[in-house]
C-alpha cells in the first residue's frame, strides 16, 4: 500500500468520495491525516496568548497587526499619577478569527501595569496566579466526566517585551523570565525595533541570547524540520530559529510608499514597512505563530501548510502536557500546578 | 563699579568673573566709534569687551548631570551636544558591563576650547538610575551628591581665607531622560522631578525621538507637558524666575512648544545630499540629527549652549544655591557650618525635607 499524496488532492475536491480506481488493493486509510485534520479545521483551534511588557512598548498595536484586528477599540492609557497607584491587572479579550474555513479562538491575555511601578517586586505575582488557575481548571475539567466541551484557557504562549533603549535584558525581565519560563512557552520579542539601526539589533539580539543563556532561562525552541521535508521547507526553518529574539515593528496604518500601499510607519526620513523582511521580524513572527495566506498559493500548498502549522500548534500543546505532567510529579519545586503563589 | 551693574549679583565677584548681562545670540560687537547721546563719546560700552577678554583668560565651569534609564542614549547625547568624547560611554557592550546594584555618581571633566574660550566641562553620570527592580529612592544619592557640591562651595565661601575663585563643582544643569513610550510619563519620572526640581535646573528630554512619528511625538510632547503641570513640576526656564517681559515670552515660547526637546544623538557621520551630517543609518533612511524636521537636537544645543548658558549657571548660584544656603544657616542658627553653638561641629550635609509626595 503505497501513500498517495495525490488523494489528498482528490478528496480535497471531492469530500465524499475516495475514489483512487487506478490501484488495486487500495484501501484509502491513505486519508486519514486529511480527516483528522478537517476535523481539527471544523472544530477549531483554541489558542492563548498572554502579552507581557511594560507599558509603551507598542504591544498592543502589535497584536493587533499580527491578528489585523483591533482587541482595544475603546482603549484610555492611564498617566502617571494614575500608575503609581495601580497594581498589575490581567486582561482576557477573546476573538474568533476564521480564514478559509479554519477557525481560530483566540485569547489574548494582557497584563496592564507590568514594569511600570517603582518597586516592581510583586509585579509578578498576580501573573503566575493566573497562569496557574489556568493550568489548575484545566486539570480539573480534564479529570471529569463531561469532557465534551473543554475549553482550554491555558497560556500557550507568552510573547515577553524587551524594550529596545536598554543594552539587553533589565533585571526585571530576567526575574520574570525565570519565574514563568516552567510554565509557559515563552517567546522573547524585541518591541519597536525601528528604533535600532541593523547593527544595533544585531548586537542587541546577541546580547540577549548571551544573557538568557547565562541566567539559564528556557524559552520556545522552534521545532527543527524533520528530514523528509522539502529544502525549501528546512531553509525557511533555519532562518527563523537564526533570527530569535525577534525584533519586530507593528503598525495598522497604511502608508504609501513605492506606489503602493503598505502597512508601515511614516517618518521624515523614510517609510518603515511592517511586512518588510529587510526591515524587522513581523513576518517571521507571524510565520511562528499562525501562517496567514497568501493569495497566491494554490490549494496543496495552503493544504500542506495548515498542516505545518497544525503540527506546530499540537507540539506546543504537548509540551505544555509534557511542563504539567512533570509539576504533577512535583517536579520544580515551585509548588506547580496546585497551589496559587502567595 | 556698583553702579549700572546688575544688583544682587556682586556676590558672585569672588567666584567668577561678574557676570555679563546676559549676551544675546549673534550680536555682532559694536564699533568704537559710535556716537551715543551723550555730549561725547565715553566708552562705558567698552566693559563688554573688557568682561570678554578676562572671561576667555580665566575660561568658565559648566557642570552637566545626565539621569535616565540605562540605555537611553546619555552619553551619546552629551558627547553629540559637545561634539567630543566627554561622557563614558557604555556601547561597548563588553559582556563586565553590568548595570551597578545601586545608582553611581561618577564625573568625568574635560577642558573644550573654541574661539579662545576655554570651558571646563564636567559630565556626571548616573548609572543604575531607575534600572533595578525596586526603585525606591533611587533619586537620594543624586540628591545626596548635588546638595554635597553646594556644601563644598558653601564651606569655601565662609571661609575667612577664601580663594579668588572658588571651584565650581555644582551642577548647573540636569538633563532627565523620558523614555519615549508615546503614552505618558511613568511614576519614576514624575517622582525624581518632583524631589530635585527645586533642588537643580532640570531640562527634560525626550530621549531616542527617532521612535516616534511626527503625530506621536507632539501628541507626547503635549501629554508629558501637561503630566507635569498638573503635577506642579517647574523645569528649567522656571516661571518664576523670568526677569523681565523679554526673558519671559522667549522661554514662555520654549516651555510651551518646544519642550521638552525630542532628541536623538549620534557620533557617526554619513554623506547626505552631498554633505557630511551626524546622523543614524537605517535600511528606510538616514535620520540626521541636526535637521529640525527629524528631531529638536539642534533646538536642545542652541537652548542649553548658546542662549541659556550662562543663565543656568547664574539660576543655579543666585536662586539654587542661595536657598541651600539659607536653609543651612538657619538650621545652624545662622552661623556658618562647621560652627554650631559653643563650637559642637554640626553634620556637614543635612539630609534635605522631602516635598510630600502623597
Amino acid at each position: 500500500m503505497r501513500i498517495e499524496k495525490t488523494s489528498l488532492k482528490m478528496s480535497k475536491q471531492q469530500p465524499t468520495q475516495f475514489i483512487n480506481p487506478e490501484t488495486p488493493g487500495y484501501v484509502g486509510f491513505a486519508n486519514l491525516p486529511n480527516q483528522v485534520h478537517r476535523k481539527s479545521v471544523k472544530k477549531g483551534f483554541e489558542f492563548t496568548l498572554m502579552v507581557v511588557g511594560e507599558s509603551g512598548l507598542g504591544k498592543s498595536t502589535l497584536i493587533n497587526s499580527l491578528f489585523l484586528t483591533d482587541l482595544y477599540p475603546e482603549r484610555i492609557i492611564p498617566g502617571a499619577a494614575e500608575k503609581i497607584e495601580r497594581t498589575v491587572q490581567i486582561e482576557a479579550s477573546t476573538v474568533e478569527i476564521e480564514e478559509r474555513g479554519v477557525k481560530l479562538r483566540l485569547t489574548v491575555v494582557d497584563t496592564p501595569g507590568y514594569g511600570d511601578a517603582i518597586n516592581c517586586r510583586d509585579c509578578f505575582k498576580t501573573i503566575i496566579a493566573y497562569i496557574d488557575e489556568q493550568f489548575e481548571r484545566y486539570l480539573h475539567d480534564e479529570s471529569g466526566l463531561n469532557r465534551r466541551h473543554i475549553v482550554d484557557n491555558r497560556v500557550h504562549c507568552c510573547f515577553y517585551f524587551i524594550s529596545p533603549f536598554g543594552h539587553g535584558l533589565k533585571p526585571l525581565d530576567v526575574a520574570f523570565m525565570k519565574a514563568i519560563h516552567n510554565k509557559v512557552n515563552i517567546v522573547p520579542v524585541i518591541a519597536k525595533a525601528d528604533t535600532l539601526t541593523l547593527k544595533e539589533r544585531e548586537r542587541l539580539k546577541k546580547r540577549i541570547l548571551d544573557e538568557i543563556e547565562e541566567h539559564n532561562i528556557k524559552i520556545y525552541h522552534l521545532p527543527d524540520a524533520e528530514s523528509d521535508e522539502d529544502e525549501d521547507f528546512k531553509e525557511q526553518t533555519r532562518l527563523l530559529k537564526a533570527s530569535i529574539p525577534f525584533s519586530v515593528v507593528g503598525s495598522n496604518q497604511l502608508i504609501e510608499a513605492k506606489g503602493k500601499k503598505v502597512r508601515g510607519r511614516l517618518y521624515p526620513w523614510g517609510v518603515v514597512e511592517v511586512e518588510n523582511p529587510e526591515h524587522n521580524d513581523f513576518l517571521k513572527l507571524r510565520t511562528m505563530l499562525i501562517k496567514v495566506d497568501n493569495e497566491d498559493m494554490n490549494k496543496d500548498q495552503i493544504l500542506l501548510e495548515k498542516e505545518a502549522e497544525l503540527r506546530r500548534m499540537q507540539e506546543m500543546i504537548a509540551r505544555m502536557q509534557a511542563q504539567m505532567q512533570l509539576q504533577l510529579q512535583g517536579g520544580d519545586g515551585d509548588g506547580g500546578a496546585h497551589g496559587h503563589h502567595v | 563699579m556698583s553702579k549700572g551693574l546688575p544688583e544682587a549679583r556682586t556676590d558672585a565677584a569672588m567666584s567668577e568673573l561678574v557676570p555679563e548681562p546676559r549676551p544675546k545670540p549673534a550680536v555682532p560687537m559694536k564699533p568704537v566709534s559710535i556716537n551715543s547721546n551723550l555730549l561725547g563719546y565715553i566708552g562705558i560700552d567698552t566693559i563688554i569687551e573688557q568682561m570678554r577678554k578676562k572671561t576667555m583668560k580665566t575660561g568658565f565651569d559648566f557642570n552637566i548631570m545626565v539621569v535616565g534609564q540605562s540605555g537611553l542614549g546619555k552619553s551619546t547625547l552629551v558627547n553629540t551636544l559637545f561634539k567630543s568624547q566627554v561622557s563614558r560611554k557604555a556601547s561597548s557592550w563588553n559582556r563586565e558591563e553590568k548595570i551597578p546594584k545601586t545608582v553611581e555618581i561618577k564625573a568625568i571633566g574635560h577642558v573644550i576650547e573654541e574661539g579662545g574660550v576655554k570651558m571646563k566641562l564636567t559630565v556626571i553620570d548616573t548609572p543604575g538610575f531607575g534600572d533595578q527592580i525596586n526603585n525606591e529612592n533611587c533619586w537620594e544619592p543624586i540628591e545626596k551628591y548635588i546638595n554635597e557640591q553646594y556644601e563644598k562651595f558653601l564651606k569655601e565661601e565662609v571661609n575667612i581665607a577664601r580663594k579668588k575663585r572658588i571651584p565650581d563643582t555644582r551642577v548647573h544643569c540636569c538633563l532627565y531622560f523620558i523614555s519615549p513610550t508615546g503614552h505618558s510619563l511613568r511614576p519614576l519620572d514624575l517622582e525624581f522631578m518632583k524631589h530635585l526640581s527645586k533642588v537643580v535646573n532640570i531640562i527634560p528630554v525626550i530621549a531616542k525621538a527617532d521612535t516616534m512619528t511626527l503625530e506621536e511625538k507632539s501628541e507626547f510632547k503635549q501629554r508629558v507637558r501637561k503630566e507635569l503641570e498638573v503635577n506642579g513640576i517647574e523645569f528649567y526656564p522656571q516661571k518664576e524666575f523670568d526677569e523681565d517681559l523679554e526673558d519671559k515670552t522667549e522661554n514662555d515660547k520654549i516651555r510651551q512648544e518646544s519642550m521638552p526637546f525630542a532628541v536623538v544623538g549620534s557620533d557617526k557621520e554619513y554623506q547626505v545630499n552631498g554633505k557630511r551630517v551626524l546622523g543614524r543609518k537605517t535600511p528606510w533612511g538616514i535620520i540626521e540629527v541636526e535637521n529640525l524636521n527629524h528631531c529638536e537636537f539642534a533646538l536642545l544645543r542652541d537652548f542649553v549652549i548658546r542662549t541659556h548658558l550662562q543663565d543656568l549657571k547664574e539660576v543655579t548660584h543666585n536662586i539654587h544655591y542661595e536657598t541651600y544656603r539659607a536653609k543651612r544657616l538657619n538650621d545652624n542658627g545662622g552661623l556658618p557650618p562647621g560652627e554650631g553653638l559653643l563650637g559642637t561641629v554640626l553634620p556637614s550635609v543635612p539630609a534635605t525635607p522631602c516635598p510630600t509626595a502623597e
